[in-house]
């Protein structure tokens, strides 16, 4: 009887130790979860608390998905994901290389391309919804006063321009995730095979496009999924800068999503919008993921 | 005309000569071996040759053309990495026909010399492997694969086998020999193990401080070596040197060891010069456990200090006029610590080096 209480705790034993972390990941995680989860399928109203007990099935679902506002928004936020990704990806590439060539000065630089990282989204916003303010940004001042246009240009009044904008802050602020791990992919990359190749025939932009590149992806692949789950949920710069505007030309998911939430005060249906954008997340960090391994097979044969 | 020609090679890094002037004509389909000690050269000298590394002074011609200044990619020349160096994210049959691929060869053709090379080297059951996923030896092969699928005028190997098990690099020596006769190119081959050297070379270099000490075939370098270094270098384990006195017709090792001047050195050597002796461990055995009695023969007793049985053979170490030396006893007995033991040195292959320049007296 003794014995078999020991091995029964003993077995238990990982569990208890485990418990903490469990118990924590329940209260943090999973209920806030099931419980969004839960309101999305409520009228719930943040003015009338009483209406959370009201079950309504899908019909959020269904009023966002027939919302032209709506899908505007979710398209709107996959199109900054992909330009913003792929410019910082670009970008982040070029500064990697041009870093990686340089012998002198290498810390430094290292150093201070962390910086945009290391201020707040939203003073971001606030920089650069002044640089780019029609009447007193010193964008337009510089413009004009170097001549290149009288006009002050409406850089976040038009439609495009507010959106090129808010990419520009979005790409200033985060090229450097791209750059750093890429930096670090180059740093990794081993030289033989980049001599091999210029034995085996190939030119400078040969041995860039079939080895190095190659290489270096995992980690690109590894800061996009970084960047995607970040740019996804973007919200501060954008509520900072032009908060949707104008005429929602700007909107984003998540900005769209506040303002339902928030302003409007009907939780629900902006739980069944958090919902739909953390579907959206899980799909583009599953896409890269996917990725990630794929090219990591080969990692460990690197030498 | 030579496959691969060299002429007063120079390599600085910043203000640091590291290769001095090097002179050096490779034949067609010849297999040269560069030997010597690490940190001689003979890395930076093939590296030269590759186009990796620019040359500071000289000229460097592969056929009939002068290559100072041509990118690796218009020598035609493949190269075998220490590392393999293997394209880590392409499999094995691209990893062949990269090089191919980037010449614009048809992918018939490619196939074609892919397989071919694969079936040379016995990997065609690992085409569609990844790097990562074979072992040292085949990746070894898969390195050599890329080399030959080019058809190119030179093969460049350096220390392709050092990072393999001793068993398996005996066995791929093997191998490389007779890839060599299959596929008839010319090698150069960079190693700092002198047996590969020795069993692979056609000619081999022995570069020392970035100067060539010598140049020659095999059995040349192991029979005639120009200086002390050489001797000392070629041949394992390696020549016992002792310093000596020319007195007479006698090499005086020491106040009580002296050996006859064989013939073939009396024209010279001068009375009271100060030499070095090399004999070689196998020209200097116990009576009745090696050479046969001849008439340039020279007696010494040595005690046994350590015994190395070595199954066919036992190296016995001892002292010689004072300076540790090795001798070999073949088809062996049992020998005991301390024992005394009468030596024959064969004279005919005794060497002797100026003490002064290192260099062997037969060069002058
Ligand atoms: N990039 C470099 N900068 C400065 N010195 C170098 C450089 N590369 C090599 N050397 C020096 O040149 C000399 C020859 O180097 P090399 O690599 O050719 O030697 P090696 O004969 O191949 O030796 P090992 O057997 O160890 O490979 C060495 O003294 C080395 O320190
Ligand atoms: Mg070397």
């Amino acid at each position: 009887m003794i014995r078999y209480f020991r091995t029964r705790q003993a077995a238990l034993t990982p569990l208890l130790l485990l418990m903490p972390a469990i118990v924590t990941m329940l209260f943090v995680v999973a209920l806030p979860l099931v419980f969004s989860l839960w309101t999305s399928l409520t009228p719930y109203r943040l003015t009338r608390p009483e209406t959370i007990e009201v079950f309504i099935g899908i019909r959020n679902y269904v009023r966002i998905f027939t919302d032209d506002d709506f899908w505007a928004a979710f398209g709107r936020t996959i199109l900054f994901l992909a330009i913003a990704l792929n410019v910082e990806f670009l970008l982040g590439l070029g500064i990697a290389l041009l870093i990686n060539k340089i012998t002198w000065g290498q810390r430094t630089l290292r150093t201070i391309m962390m910086f945009p990282m290391m201020f707040s989204p939203i003073l971001v916003g606030f920089q650069f919804k002044f640089i780019f303010n029609d009447n007193i940004g010193i964008l337009n001042n510089a413009l004009q006063s170097l001549g290149i246009t009288d006009q002050a240009i409406p850089w976040l009044v038009d439609g495009r321009l507010a959106m090129f904008s808010i990419i520009f802050a979005e790409v200033w602020m985060s090229t450097s995730v791209f750059a750093i791990l890429l930096l670090a992919g180059l740093f990794a990359m081993p030289r033989d095979p980049l001599e091999a190749a210029r034995v085996d025939g190939c030119n400078a932009w040969q041995v860039f496009r079939h080895i190095t590149l190659p290489f270096i992806m995992p980690f690109a692949f590894i800061a996009m999924t970084i960047r995607s789950l970040d740019v996804a949920r973007a919200y501060d710069i954008v509520q900072v800068m032009t908060d949707g505007g104008p005429a929602g030309r700007t909107e984003l998911i998540w900005t769209m999503l506040a303002r339902v939430g928030y302003e409007n005060a009907r939780m629900g249906q902006a739980n069944a919008m958090a919902y739909v954008s953390t579907i959206l997340s899980v799909a583009f960090t599953y896409f890269f993921f996917t990725k990630l391994i794929a090219a990591r097979r080969y990692m460990g044969g690197a030498e | 005309m030579s496959a691969i020609s060299l002429s007063k090679v120079v390599k600085a890094y910043g203000k640091l000569e590291v290769v001095h002037g090097i002179d050096l004509q490779i034949a067609h389909n010849e297999f040269v071996v560069l030997v010597g000690p690490s940190g001689c050269g003979k890395s930076t000298t093939l590296r030269m040759i590759a186009g990796l590394e620019d040359i500071t002074d000289g000229d460097i011609r592969i056929g009939d053309r002068l290559v100072n200044d041509l990118p690796p990619r218009k020598r035609n020349i493949s190269m075998v990495f220490q590392n393999y160096a293997l394209y880590p994210h392409m499999n094995v049959r691209d990893n062949l026909g990269f090089g191919l691929k980037i010449a614009g060869q048809p992918p018939r053709v490619i196939e074609e010399r892919v397989m071919e090379a694969a079936e040379i080297l016995g990997i065609s059951e690992l085409l569609e492997r990844i790097p990562a996923e074979l072992s040292g030896g085949q990746r070894q092969r898969v390195a050599m694969g890329r080399a030959i699928v080019r058809h190119p005028e030179a093969f460049l190997f350096d220390e392709p086998l050092s990072n393999l098990d001793a068993k398996l690099r005996v066995q791929m020596r093997t191998e490389i020999k007779k890839l060599h006769h299959k596929v008839k190119t010319t090698v150069v081959y960079v190693t700092h193990d002198q047996v590969e050297a020795m069993t692979l070379a056609d000619r081999i270099v022995i570069m020392k401080d970035g100067y060539i000490e010598q140049v020659g075939t095999p059995m040349d370098v192991f029979n005639h070596p120009v200086n002390t270094f050489v001797a000392g270098f070629i041949g394992s384990p390696p020549m016992n040197l002792i310093p000596a006195r020319i007195a007479g017709d006698a090499v005086v090792l020491s106040d009580d060891v002296a050996v006859p001047v064989p013939d073939r050195l009396k024209a010279h050597v001068s009375d009271g010069m100060a030499v070095t002796a090399g004999i070689r461990p196998d020209d200097m055995t116990p009576v009745g456990h090696g050479i046969h009695d001849t008439d340039q023969m020279a007696a010494v007793e040595l005690t046994v200090e350590l015994a190395e049985l070595l199954g066919t053979e036992t190296l016995i170490y001892s002292h010689l006029a004072g300076h540790e030396v090795q001798g070999k006893m073949f088809d062996p007995r049992d020998v005991a610590e301390g024992e005394t033991l009468e030596f024959r040195i064969a004279l005919d292959k005794l060497h002797l080096f100026d003490a002064q320049t290192g260099r062997s007296v037969r060069a002058g």
